[in-house]
């Protein structure tokens, strides 16, 4: 095929990602499971490449979890989107970023589903109205937060402090990229390379030195699966999912998985916890696992930020040899000192996966 | 070191991915050319819940027609066997699936490959 003609084949697999002016809404789960993801987040957007973005106080979950449990009907999930966006005008943006993939997907599906029923806009904003005497405008951009970080990835690589390199080969780090399925299978053409050639992550990989590695089980769900994982007895489903991917994955040894879903590095990275319990089976090298990181996180680490202040001393599976393998620094004495300096005390270690003690 | 496996309430389903590179297509070829009604076959069910035999043991003939169109062969000598043949299941056939000569055709056949 001739360069030009795939030029314009990929053009279609473009988003377009607004350049400045934000409205941020986080997720409701993140900060939990990545506690230093949406804060390196805002803290590359305004320290590193000066944007403005408008951090909200006030918005609420999106009810996706909810939603997709059957827990929460549609029109409570669209009035309450409603109010996120009443909010976003309110603050005077038109751009609205959601760090969660699972929000960014139901955004998108309510926005859908008001350009084709105007009937069902309508009565949103009369029970916004009714609820709280809000009105609401739609977003002229919508995007999900690693869209923004892929959009100024070269940015990024230009300040890197680190690359994605063996330090003592010089060779890229095999890296796997997953993404979330609510970015870019339910509505394809909203996502960069759409469901084919998600191309999100990839991008910040290669900006950044990194090789993707591409193994047979790539697209495969990480497993979280609200409905699966919400009931106990039902989590043997998400715990295969993972394992199959784990599986195909493992021959290729990767170095590290980024992720851009609030569950899917949740999900790979405390299964293999759960796993080498179960089954002994542990899939990096030397009883360690294979560490699993946000796309933040990594931006993080690339501009040289702190580990711990990226919040890597919660993750299952330990981050450090990773972070050896590259060359960043880390002072293990402060893996389990909260911010303020004191000993927060350290966890059981794991049975079968290799644990990193100060 | 604590070498127990820990048990958390939930188990690791067996993976039952199908690989077409591993899986044989001669039993299934062979069954067809003989009674190409298996073709016909939409996996209803409705043989497997009507069946006589699946009161007294775990078969369905459901599942073993695809595991004969997907090539897995193992172990179907022992699902076949616990069919008595009674005919009940080309009864209820909604597609009118020649069941009985089905099952004989695969067993017949399994005999003569000793699989
Ligand atoms: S012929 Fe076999 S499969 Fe059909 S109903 Fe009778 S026992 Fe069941
Ligand atoms: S009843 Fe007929 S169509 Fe349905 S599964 Fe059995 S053989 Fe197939």
């Amino acid at each position: 095929m001739k360069i030009e003609g795939k030029k314009l084949i990929w053009k279609e697999y473009q988003k377009e990602i607004a350049t400045d002016d934000y409205f941020y809404a986080r997720s409701c789960i993140r900060q939990n499971f990545f506690p230093g993801s949406e804060k390196a987040f805002t803290r590359i957007l305004k320290d590193e490449l000066g944007k403005n973005l408008y951090d909200s106080q006030h918005h609420t979950s999106c009810t996706g979890i909810g939603y997709h449990t059957d827990v929460v009907p549609f029109e409570t999930t669209m009035t309450v989107v409603a109010r996120q966006f009443s909010l976003m005008q309110e603050a005077g943006y038109s751009n609205y970023i959601a760090s969660c993939i699972t929000s960014f997907g139901l955004y998108t599906e309510i926005i859908e589903t008001w350009k084709h029923f105007p009937e069902t806009l309508e009565k949103t904003r009369e029970y916004l109205f009714k609820a709280t005497g809000r009105e609401f405008s739609i977003p002229n951009n919508l995007a999900h937060a690693s869209d923004i970080i892929y959009k100024f990835r070269n940015e990024i690589a230009a300040k890197a402090k680190f690359r994605l390199v063996d330090k003592e080969t010089g060779c890229p780090l095999k890296v796997v990229e997953h993404i979330g399925c609510h970015y870019s299978k339910m509505f394809p053409h909203k996502g960069v390379g759409g469901a084919e050639f998600p191309y999100v992550l990839t991008g910040m990989i290669e900006a950044w030195g990194g090789e993707v590695v591409d193994y047979p089980e790539r697209r495969h769900c990480c497993g979280f699966g609200f409905r699966q994982y919400a009931i106990q007895a039902n989590r043997g489903f998400s715990i295969s999912c993972s394992r199959k991917k784990f599986e195909s994955m493992a021959p290729y040894e990767p170095d590290m998985i980024i992720t851009n879903c609030p569950g899917c590095p949740m999900f790979l990275d405390r299964w293999q916890y759960a796993l080498s319990e179960m089954e002994g089976q542990t899939y990096g090298k030397n009883g360690n696992g294979i560490p699993v990181f946000t796309y933040e996180e990594v931006a993080g680490l690339v501009l040289g930020y702190d580990p711990w202040d990226l919040g890597l001393q919660v993750h299952q599976v330990p981050a450090e040899p990773l972070l050896d393998k590259i060359g960043i620094p880390y002072n293990p004495e402060n893996k389990f000192k909260g911010a303020n300096g004191e000993d927060l005390g350290q966890p059981d270690a794991p049975n079968f996966l290799k644990f990193y003690k100060e | 070191m604590n070498e127990k496996k820990l048990a958390f309430g939930y188990t690791v389903s067996k993976d039952r991915q199908i690989d077409f590179d591993e899986a044989s297509l001669e039993l299934y070829n062979k069954v067809c050319a003989a009674e190409p009604s298996i073709r016909l076959c939409i996996s209803c069910g409705t043989c497997a819940a009507t069946c006589s035999a699946a009161k007294f043991s775990d078969f369905s003939l459901r599942k073993l027609i695809l595991q004969v169109r997907r090539g897995i062969t193992k172990g179907l000598q022992a699902e076949v066997s616990k069919c008595m043949l009674c005919g009940k299941c080309q009864l209820a056939c909604p597609r009118g699936v020649s069941t009985r000569a089905l099952i004989m055709q695969i067993n017949m056949n399994l005999q003569k490959t000793g699989k």
